[in-house]
């Protein structure tokens, strides 16, 4: 047993990987509670797709490609809270607008170049045994700037997602605080580019915290417990991968979504198990 | 307790032909009052009339069109915390992971600040605040567990918390049983003794002649203010409600049936 948990970790490839994955695992989580709770998966699943013109773009200038979608996004994230902050149109429809937009954008930037299948099928879906040790500074880094600004934020963000009113009545700038948590969410969606791809990231911000929600009834325990689970996931789905030979990022989400399936059958008091008992 | 809940100074709320819209489209005319410190204002009007608009521009979110808002003479957002809301039941999200102890605390955020953590005074304010709405035994329970009434004592209990000078509770009897009517009523006393400025919107007209000192009769302008007696004559009921009032034997019944089932006003 020790040995088939060790040996995958003999290769460098695989320890990084597999810290990147956890570390990203934790981080969608923690910010993916604020996801669930505000409603905006479709949001996050939108700025995930409206990245590829900035990892286009410092792909054919040979540029990093962290740094072009860290831009990319975070332009996409401050648009959409302009299109829809005056009231003047549907956030969604904003979103739809954009989303579409930028991700035809970087897929005709994308598909001038020869090596368009490959180079695309990494950024959906990504490549997490490709992670350099510079990546995963990054992620390291990028991933413990957001869990601290989440937690350093704790009460004004808790507060702008569940009573804006109650922020106006403090004089708290709610606006500030909204587009905050954009950026955020556009800083995950980026260090997550590598180990899951722009294809199921959205999954990685849902599905623990979705599963967490079904288990408590306090943020913060919330928090903490989306963080397990999506550490696991990662891990659990990394191990998958390279003993079933499947794709990283599919066996990371399947495993997630396992964990989810579990806690709506059997989480106390909500799941469906819980349910028929009491008839 | 009441002693601590004393505001530093009296509250005064003063409107000067106050003007709010939407869009474009003006729902508040030229509103003028002044309400005392300590004043009980019960608003009432037909739906749309204005008076959420009138409590989101008390609160600052909804910016003016015109006139001024002064609280103690000075122009709204000098003051800090100094106004309290308590929204209408449907526009919370039920669903989110907070306990009732934490829903309270969130009054004394002002307090506390963006990094701050709760000092042992603000713990002993939240549970007061608990005993005095009777919710004391939820405080760790998840807000989306109570009935309608018990949730409505939560966010009362939080404005309390918050020690506001003014406190806007928004339809606080719509739809509630009658022991959380009782403890609403109740609580206007006691913010009454404690010189707390309070406005409360309602349909119920004969409660507002019943338990307020002034009533604000609202329909996109100000129809009448002043005493229950003074405001709430039936010409001037007429005028606010327009053709869904109807006089039986000097008995005003306004036809505002869907008030309740349809999106807030």
């Amino acid at each position: 047993m020790l040995t088939w948990l060790l040996e995958p970790l003999t290769y460098g490839f695989m320890q990084r990987g597999l810290l990147a994955s956890v570390i990203v695992g934790v981080v969608c989580a923690v910010v993916g509670c604020y996801v669930v709770l505000r409603g905006m998966a479709f949001l996050g699943d939108a700025l995930a797709h409206a990245i590829l013109p900035g990892v286009a773009v410092a792909y054919l200038l040979g540029g990093n490609l962290t740094a072009g979608a860290l831009i990319a996004a975070v332009i996409v994230a401050l648009l959409i809270g302009l299109f829809s902050r005056q009231g003047a149109m549907r956030e969604d429809t904003a979103i739809g607008i954009l989303f579409a937009a930028a991700l035809s954008l970087g897929v005709a930037l994308i598909s001038s170049v020869r090596t368009f299948a490959v180079d695309l099928s990494h950024i959906l879906f990504g490549n997490v045994l490709g992670v350099s040790a510079a990546d995963l500074g990054l992620v390291a880094g990028l991933g413990g700037g957001v869990l601290l600004a989440v937690v350093a934020f704790y009460k004004p963000l808790l507060v702008v997602s569940f009573d804006p009113v109650l922020a106006a009545t403090l004089r708290w700038p709610a606006e500030l605080f909204r587009n905050l948590l954009l950026v955020l969410l556009a800083l995950t969606i980026v260090i997550s580019l590598q180990t899951v791809g722009v294809g199921l990231v959205a999954a990685m911000l849902v599905t623990p915290a979705a599963t967490a929600n079904l288990l408590t009834r306090r943020l913060p325990t919330m928090m903490a417990l989306a963080a397990l689970i999506g550490a696991l996931s990662a891990m659990v789905g990394l191990y998958l991968s390279y003993y079933a030979n499947v794709a990283s990022g599919a066996a990371v989400v399947l495993v997630c979504t396992g964990f989810f399936m579990v806690a709506l059958l059997v989480a106390p008091g909500r799941g469906w198990l819980w349910r028929l008992r009491r008839g | 307790m009441a002693e601590q809940m004393i505001p530093a100074s009296p509250a005064r709320l003063e409107l000067q032909g106050v003007s709010v819209g939407y869009n474009g489209r003006l729902a508040l005319s030229d509103v003028s009052f002044q309400a005392p410190h300590g004043g009980q204002v019960a608003i009432v009007g037909p739906n749309g009339a204005g008076k959420s608009t009138l409590f989101k521009a008390l609160v600052g979110l909804l910016p003016l069109r015109g006139g001024r808002i002064l609280i103690h003479g000075q122009a709204l957002g000098q003051h800090k915390d100094c106004v309290a809301y308590v929204p209408q039941r449907e526009a919370v999200d039920w669903r989110f992971p907070v306990t009732v102890a934490d829903v309270v605390m969130m009054g004394r955020y002002n307090r506390q600040g963006w990094f701050g953590q709760p000092s042992a005074a603000d713990r002993q304010a939240v549970r007061r605040c608990l005993e005095q709405l009777g919710i004391a035994p939820l405080a760790g329970r998840s807000i989306g567990d109570l009935s309608g009434g018990q949730q409505q004592r939560v966010f009362l209990a939080r404005a309390l918390a918050q020690e506001p000078h003014i406190l806007l509770l928004d339809e606080p009897f719509t739809g509630v049983d009658a022991t959380t009517q009782e403890a609403t009523l109740d609580l206007l006393d006691a913010l009454r003794a404690q010189g707390v400025t309070t406005m409360v919107s309602t349909h119920d007209l004969s409660l507002a002649a019943r338990r307020f000192e002034y009533v604000l009769l609202l329909n996109r302008e100000v129809i009448a203010f002043g005493s229950p007696r003074a405001a709430l004559s039936a010409e001037k009921i007429q005028r606010a409600f327009g053709g869904r009032v109807l006089f039986v034997e000097g008995v005003a019944v306004v036809d505002d049936c869907c008030a309740e089932a349809s999106a807030p006003c």
